[in-house]
């Protein structure tokens, strides 16, 4: 059995880059799968299962009053492709403590023997390593491959390298490894080649560029994922390769994460910034058009 | 020769002239309610309507009869050779790990934590971790360090395998140390869960490690003995003296009596006795394994089916003829040995002995508080000696404690009163002993509050015991516990029909 997480920014598509390509793994590669979700939102598992939310394991843990008095049944979910879904959730925002409560659903998973069987199971983390709790899924024993979805924004690309760097924490003393760079296309300029830039100065690999399409969302209006709305759309077969390649991946390695200056030297070699002079002149033309 | 010390009662002490004015002063600054509220509240609290207020509350416990995850994992811990207990989290809460078995067993208890603080919390624990291991090492020379956590390390997620690493990476804690962790959440589970999460953690580590995977005949035909989370540190002298009976060798699985029954010999050793952690990986291939508890180590018994392959018998606490009969007759099966005689002829005496006192216990109304297994056994004596369980409250049993309880007590036409209020607290205890008297109560010094409001004797049985001193020296399990807690229960029972006698009554044979 694999264990993958899948990581990047808030609102870069992580759930929906995760579900296309896990439900193409399913469906055309025969892997049976299993998706946790770790995002207290709880919509990492909404595509797959076509439906609004599922119920979660921290939901039903506290009207128990205690997750010992859970069954895995009431908590796990069949849907298209055979995939398996637990939902963690979590609190509301603003209160109680997040972090915690993903160790509390993974530890409940793994006592109950959730795994039994399964060829992959993937981790659907929210957002940037913020704490312990968000490490949890990379922590020794969980996920082996952790997968950056990023896009050619500097802020995701900031977060990817952040990322990068909670891998590496863990990697020295467990077996965790970055598996690549997902990018999901924003289409900004030179996007591939900037990603593939970074990708190189993180030790890494972009294993996959995931060209925008609005099938996607209109699939996503759906609650589905494109292997289900339209499996013969070309967008489709992006999905297929990038799960050919996770099936077949053998470049992981041990992050080298950047400064933030190298970042924003990158960042200014390929345009998406500009160097503060640049910056400067062009305010004054645009004021002097004024 | 110095003068005779002038030592005043502390019962009189504050009846004296000076402390009645001093309370009296201080009164204007209390805002206390007058005699009649007091009055008038308690008589409240003994109310129907207060009871069934009691018992609908659901965000609230009040005195629980259960102690948090890490003291169970330090006394795991102290049950191993030269083991240091180490706390990853707060110091207060070591201390309070500390003081509480000290108040217990009273002896000094080892323990250390790495002392978290509010940094700690935001910055995680690392630091404190692996200085922590490096001080102990250097100040404590353990043969093996037990880590354990505490609430603030479980809260922010700290990952104990990856800190232990980067502290032997770093070279402070040699790899010859084993350093084998449990995650102990105080606010999941109770002592028990920590002490079942410690010490499977500690036999598989072990095992895990060690380059000894031959075993030699001796070690195939020994038995492994698991007492659990064990108050009575007179249970390991008399299971050892049972399998001594049997001729069998053996070795017992976290074995603290030597930690917590120590000699004042003149000079303090941070270590006494322990299991042998070189004999844990050839426990691994022995004949099989005896637990006298079994809901307070249930992981572990998993593992040692799966992981070690044995064969397993696991029983709640076996106190009285019956449950004792069955544990012999269980050791005699695995073992293929017969029932020592001396065995049966001790027997013999404790049934002698309970027919003697059966006259006076026989239709006694108790109320029980206990864990699981400790309550199991105590269910089991009451019936065999024809006393009627009628209330049983426990805070830290599952579903299947309460269905294997409700069972035993079905069994049993002495059992038809009990009710069994699983995870209960002792402020319901207090209501049912008000509501339904009972003649005696039976469980640890933290009912003794709700007994003295109901006016019902107290007999201390479980953990902790912290106002009577060396119950925990005597066994309470096989037919010598059996006469012990005879003795305590029927002497008490005795001493209430002294107290209460009419003058014609008060007879000099009982």
């Amino acid at each position: 059995m694999r264990q993958i997480a899948f990581y990047g920014k808030g609102g870069i598509g992580k759930s929906t880059t995760s579900q296309n390509t896990l439900a193409q793994l399913a469906t055309k590669y025969g892997q049976k799968t299993m998706i946790v979700g770790c995002d207290p939102k709880a919509d990492s598992t909404r595509l797959i299962l076509n439906t609004k939310a599922q119920q979660t394991v921290l939901h039903l843990a506290a009207e128990r009053g205690t997750v010992e008095d859970l069954e895995l049944e009431e908590v796990v979910q069949e849907g298209f492709g055979d995939i398996t879904c637990v939902e963690c959730g979590g609190p509301e925002p603003g209160v109680g403590c997040a972090g915690r409560g993903i160790i509390t659903a993974i530890n409940f998973l793994e006592q109950q023997g959730a795994y039994d069987g399964l060829d992959f199971v993937s981790y659907d983390v929210l957002g940037d390593v913020v704490c312990g709790g968000f490490a949890m899924p990379i922590r020794e024993n969980k996920a082996q491959e952790i997968y950056i979805v990023c896009s050619g924004e500097m802020m995701a690309m900031y977060a990817a390298n952040n990322i990068a760097r909670g891998i590496l924490k863990y990697a020295n003393t467990g077996g965790v490894r970055l598996g690549g760079l997902i990018c999901n296309s924003r289409n900004t300029d030179r996007e591939d080649e900037l990603i593939m830039e970074l990708a190189r100065r993180l030790n890494t690999q972009m294993i996959h560029f995931i060209p925008r399409d609005n099938v996607v969302q209109h699939a996503e209006l759906r609650r589905m994922t494109v292997a289900q709305y339209a499996p013969d759309h070309a967008q489709a077969k992006e999905y297929e390769i990038l799960a050919n390649k996770i099936l077949h991946n053998d470049m992981m390695t041990i992050p080298t994460p950047i400064t933030m200056e190298e970042l924003e030297d990158l960042l200014i070699n390929f345009g998406v910034i500009e160097n503060e002079e640049e910056h400067v002149k062009k305010i004054i033309a645009q004021q002097k058009a004024v | 020769m110095r003068d005779k010390l002038d030592i005043v009662d502390f019962n009189t002490l504050f009846k004296s002239e000076t402390y009645e004015q001093q309370r009296e002063r201080k009164r204007e600054f209390e805002a206390p309610c007058s005699p009649s509220q007091v009055t008038e509240t308690l008589e409240y609290s003994q109310s129907q309507e207060y009871k069934d207020k009691n018992f609908s509350r659901s965000s609230l416990v009040v005195n629980p009869a259960k102690a948090c995850q890490p003291l169970g994992a330090v006394m795991a811990a102290l049950g191993f050779e030269k083991t240091l207990p180490f706390l990853h989290g707060s110091q207060g809460c070591a201390a309070y790990f500390r003081s509480h078995l000290s108040r217990h067993f009273k002896e000094p208890v080892p323990a250390v934590s790495s002392s978290m603080t509010e940094d700690g919390a935001v910055f995680g624990g690392l630091r404190n971790l692996v200085d922590g291991l490096e001080n102990c090492m250097a100040l404590y020379k353990p043969e093996m360090i037990a880590v354990s956590t505490t609430c603030m390390a479980e809260v922010i997620g700290d990952d104990l395998q990856a800190f232990i690493e980067t502290a032997r990476q770093e070279g402070v804690i040699s790899r010859d140390i084993p350093v084998p962790y449990a995650n102990t959440p105080s606010f999941s589970g109770s002592h028990i869960t920590g002490y079942d999460a410690m010490l499977k953690s500690i036999l598989s580590f072990l095992y895990n490690e060690s380059k000894v995977k031959l075993s030699t005949e001796e070690d195939l035909t020994k038995l492994n003995v698991i007492l659990g989370f064990e108050p009575y540190t007179g249970n390991f002298a008399e299971i050892k003296k049972i399998l001594s009976a049997f001729g069998l060798e053996y070795t017992v699985l976290g074995d603290h009596s030597g930690n917590f029954d120590s000699p004042a010999a003149g000079e303090y050793s941070y270590y006494y006795g322990g299991t042998k952690l070189t004999d844990v990986p050839k426990a691994a291939s022995a004949t099989g394994t005896i637990s006298l508890q079994k809901y307070a180590v249930k992981k572990t018994i998993e593992y040692i089916q799966g992981e070690w392959n044995q064969q397993i018998v696991s029983t709640y606490t076996p106190i009285g003829i019956g449950a004792t009969d069955r544990l012999l007759q269980s050791i005699a099966d695995l073992t293929g040995s017969e029932i020592p005689a001396e065995l049966q002829e001790e027997r013999g005496r404790v049934v002698d002995a309970l027919t003697d006192s059966h006259s006076y216990l026989h239709g006694k109304r108790v109320a029980l508080v206990g864990d699981p297994d400790l309550l199991l056994g105590l269910i089991g004596f009451c019936l065999e000696v024809g006393m009627e369980p009628v209330h049983i409250v426990c805070t830290n049993g599952d579903k299947e404690f309460l269905q294997e309880a409700e069972e035993l007590l079905a069994s049993s036409l002495y059992g038809e009163e009990a009710t069994v209020h699983n995870g209960h607290d002792l402020w319901h205890m207090r209501s049912l002993l008000i509501s339904n008297p009972v003649d005696l109560a039976i469980g640890s010094s933290h009912l003794k509050y709700a007994a003295k409001d109901a006016n019902v004797p107290l007999i201390r049985i479980g953990f902790p015991i912290f106002d009577r001193h060396h119950m925990h020296r005597y066994s309470i399990i096989g037919y010598q516990g059996t006469l012990n807690i005879l003795s305590l229960i029927v002497n008490t029972v005795l001493e209430q029909l002294d107290q209460n006698a009419p003058e014609y009554g008060f007879d000099l044979v009982r």
